[in-house]
């Protein structure tokens, strides 16, 4: 068994150091389309390209509608005029402003995964929260099996009719004051699935949903950057 | 030729209305029977000839066809069982009783298409669940309107699970399906007296979305989005299998460059996907070191996978006529040499696993899938590679540049959770040995061609990292989907899940089902 503690020791610590410092390691995030000028793209062959309809022209600008995009990169590939490219991963939208966690809950924040139809990409990086390289625990935010502990109800996927009834016991089954986040473009919009007999457009459909991360699959950082935005609102409220 | 002494053969067992035809172009024979042969004939080439069976595909025409596929190795190649029935009323005779890899595909056939089978065992209750749609709903029928919404519905019953085992204090224990931390959504349901599971039942298809329905009518590039999303984690296999399908019906052929880079992002989401199921076992057994361990080569894959295509699970990257996306060839071979890094570091893990008593002890003669079983299931991938059934497409009917490349199928013969962890270990190196030859046969060139599809069907096999999928496109006229089937390899192994699980403990359970590697999402569709 020393073994392992010896090749343990040898790793040493990998752990990013986001939120203290930014991270900007190659790798960590697939990136998003930019509004971007018209003087500098050709804004209507740019807008036919796009399968999800998530580009749209306003103030002589293309502009997008984050929640739509699943990273097709059609605006992007094989274009004359690219699209602009944010290799960012600060995506999340909070909803309007409402009254957050007490301090009681201050490096204590439980979260039940649910997964309502996922493809698997994005609960593989929720997953990841927990990986070395992201290791959520370090900053308050666990992941718990049970509704009874849970404060914030991750959800990913469509939400698909045989789901339904399930995540709304889950989350009834949640003591207040709870938090829902909808993770993934499937979960704010129904993503590539919303014309599905079998599946509603989105979480916010069945539930009223506090903030969102946008992103086919939103890579962990987006992920760990939302649960930070969720907790920061306590400090404002 | 090999189709041709088979077709002889058949001639003299059974006599057809119609003459069975051979296509030599794609060496498939197609066979057309009544409904009292099919079994009959499904049951010979299955267990007599050898053929492994590819699925079932429901075609509505002016009647109703069932064409049950089979698929042999190389020179075998392809036999197609065809029966139709008027559209309204049938009398198909089940082919479950006899072949039963069938059995769940001809659940599915009558769930989603209103199919009528007599003699089957278990129908009802499967992909549309019945505490939630009426029945009489057939969502795959053209008659079906899908932009519809179905939302005013009348169940008509409570779902209530079937109880089996009549010893007294017998019980259902069901878990799910919102379970565990980061669990898929499936139910399961495990009959106990105590401690041993007698029973395991699945109850899946929480997730259906029902792609195959909402692809048809819509353009190749569009279904594309959807065949990717079906199973994030092996999304660059699926998206291959669709663009294959696809590139069958042109003229054209995808450049050669492309044809090596696919096979290259084909090896990298295998030894990904592997390394995340290698860290699910570890995670299983509460071994949180190794998991760790792993878990940094896992990030490490996705990365680089990042750094390939943009994206960490390769979306977007396939496309029909090629790829998308290069990078330049030093990149390339440095990625190889970092892949040839992690797999070492996978190496020295390994030998620390098989080094570990308490992590072997919760894996070996645990699970087990005989040989015999996973025949009769026809399971596919690593899970019956781990109890020696051998049905690897990249050897059996390569496609790409495979018959080009040098490397073995794991073979192990236990069929317990150790084997298969060895059978992960051993897909990793090989694919790491592909990879290495990939690099030198890299051609320069193009990597994409704009390519005109004409209408047809094709039908397309490749190995994705959880076994055969095959995917079949039927487009029309306008360049539509007139219909996309996906034969999932998830779907094949869940109906062996219960397999691996009677007969042993409530703890073995997460082991086991880390072990087997399953996907919900791959499944359900």
């Amino acid at each position: 068994m020393s073994s392992w503690v010896k090749k343990g020791l040898k790793t040493g610590i990998v752990t990013t150091s986001y939120p203290k410092e930014d991270e900007k390691t190659l790798g960590i995030t697939p990136g998003f389309p930019k509004s971007t000028d018209c003087d500098e793209v050709d804004n209507e062959a740019l807008i036919s390209l796009c399968p999800m309809d998530a580009l749209y022209y306003k103030n002589h600008k293309v502009m997008i509608e984050s929640k739509d995009c699943v990273h097709c990169y059609r605006c992007l590939r094989n274009v004359e005029k690219p699209i602009s490219w944010d290799d960012g991963f600060k995506w999340s939208v909070l909803q309007k402003k409402q009254t957050g966690f007490s301090k009681s809950f201050s490096r204590s924040i439980h979260i039940l995964v649910v997964d309502a139809g996922d493809c698997g990409a994005c609960l593989n990086e929720v997953k990841l929260l927990n990986n070395p390289f992201y290791n959520m625990h370090r900053l308050g935010f666990f992941v718990t099996p049970s509704p009874r502990k849970a404060d914030v109800l991750l959800v990913v996927g469509p939400v698909s009719e045989h789901l339904k009834t399930a995540l709304l016991k889950a989350y009834n089954a949640m003591p207040t004051p709870k938090k829902v986040m909808a993770v993934g473009a499937c979960s704010l919009s129904g993503g590539v699935f919303k014309e599905s007999f079998v599946v509603n457009q989105g979480v916010e459909k069945i539930l009223p949903v506090d903030i969102q991360i946008p992103g086919c699959p939103p890579p962990p950082l987006a992920i760990l950057e939302g649960l930070l935005q969720l907790v920061k609102e306590k400090d404002n409220g | 030729m090999l189709i041709r002494k088979i077709t002889a053969e058949i001639k003299t067992l059974f006599s057809f209305e119609t003459e069975p035809v051979i296509d030599t172009a794609s060496n498939t024979l197609k066979i057309y029977c009544s409904h009292k042969q099919t079994p009959l004939v499904c049951d010979w080439l299955f267990n007599e000839k050898e053929y492994h069976f590819a699925g079932l595909i429901v075609e509505e025409n002016a009647l109703l066809e069932l064409y049950y596929l089979f698929v042999g190795e190389g020179e075998k190649g392809f036999v197609n069982v065809i029966t139709a029935d008027e559209l309204n009323t049938q009398n198909f005779e089940s082919v479950s009783l006899r072949v039963h890899a069938v059995d769940w595909y001809e659940r599915e056939a009558e769930d989603l298409y209103g199919v009528h089978f007599k003699n089957h065992p278990r129908l009802g209750d499967f992909i549309l669940h019945d505490d939630v749609w009426q029945e009489g709903i057939n969502p795959m029928r053209k008659s079906f309107d899908k932009d519809k919404t179905l939302f005013n519905r009348k169940p008509r019953q409570y779902y209530r699970p079937r109880k089996i085992v009549e010893e007294e204090g017998s019980f259902i224990m069901p878990i799910g399906p919102i379970f565990s931390a980061e669990a898929e959504s499936v139910h399961l349901q495990l009959e106990t007296i105590g401690e041993e599971i007698i029973r395991a039942f699945p109850r899946l298809f929480y997730k259906y979305r029902g792609i195959e329905k909402i692809a048809e009518g819509k353009s190749i590039e569009n279904v594309l989005l959807l065949s990717e999303r079906t199973a994030g984690t092996t999304a660059f296999s699926h998206a291959l299998g669709f663009c294959l399908a696809v590139e069958k019906l042109s003229n054209e052929t995808v450049p050669k460059k492309a044809q090596v880079l696919r096979v290259f992002f084909a090896e990298i989401e295998r030894i990904r996907n592997h390394i995340g199921t290698i860290e699910a076992i570890c995670n299983s057994t509460g071994l949180v070191v190794a998991a760790s361990q792993v878990g940094i080569l896992e990030e490490e894959m996705l990365r680089l996978s990042c750094i390939l295509s943009r994206h960490r699970y390769f979306f977007g990257l396939c496309v029909v006529g090629g790829l998308s996306y290069e990078c330049d060839k030093s990149t390339y071979k440095d990625s190889v040499e970092k892949i040839k890094n992690i797999v070492k570091e996978l190496g020295e893990i390994e030998e620390f696993l098989i080094n570990t008593s308490s992590f072997l002890d919760r894996l070996e003669e645990v699970g087990v899938i005989s040989a015999a079983q996973a025949k009769t299931h026809d399971l596919v991938g690593p899970m019956a590679r781990g109890s020696g059934y051998l049905n690897d497409l990249r050897k059996f009917q390569p496609y790409l540049k495979y018959d080009k490349l040098k490397f073995d199928i794991s073979n192990e013969t236990e069929g317990d959770g150790y084997a298969r962890l060895r059978v992960l270990f051993t897909e990793i190196r090989e694919s790491a040995k592909i990879l290495e030859q990939v690099i030198l046969l890299m051609p320069e060139g193009e990597i994409f061609i704009k390519m005109d599809i004409k209408p047809g069907t094709a039908l397309v096999g490749i190995e994705a990292p959880r076994g055969a999928s095959w995917h079949r496109v039927k487009i029309g006229e306008n360049k539509k989907l007139l219909s996309y089937r996906m034969l999932m390899p998830s779907f094949r192994n869940w109906h062996g899940f219960h397999v691996a699980m009677e007969k042993y403990a409530f703890q073995d359970l997460p082991i086991i089902l880390a072990t087997l590697g399953l996907s919900v999402a791959e499944n359900d569709k």
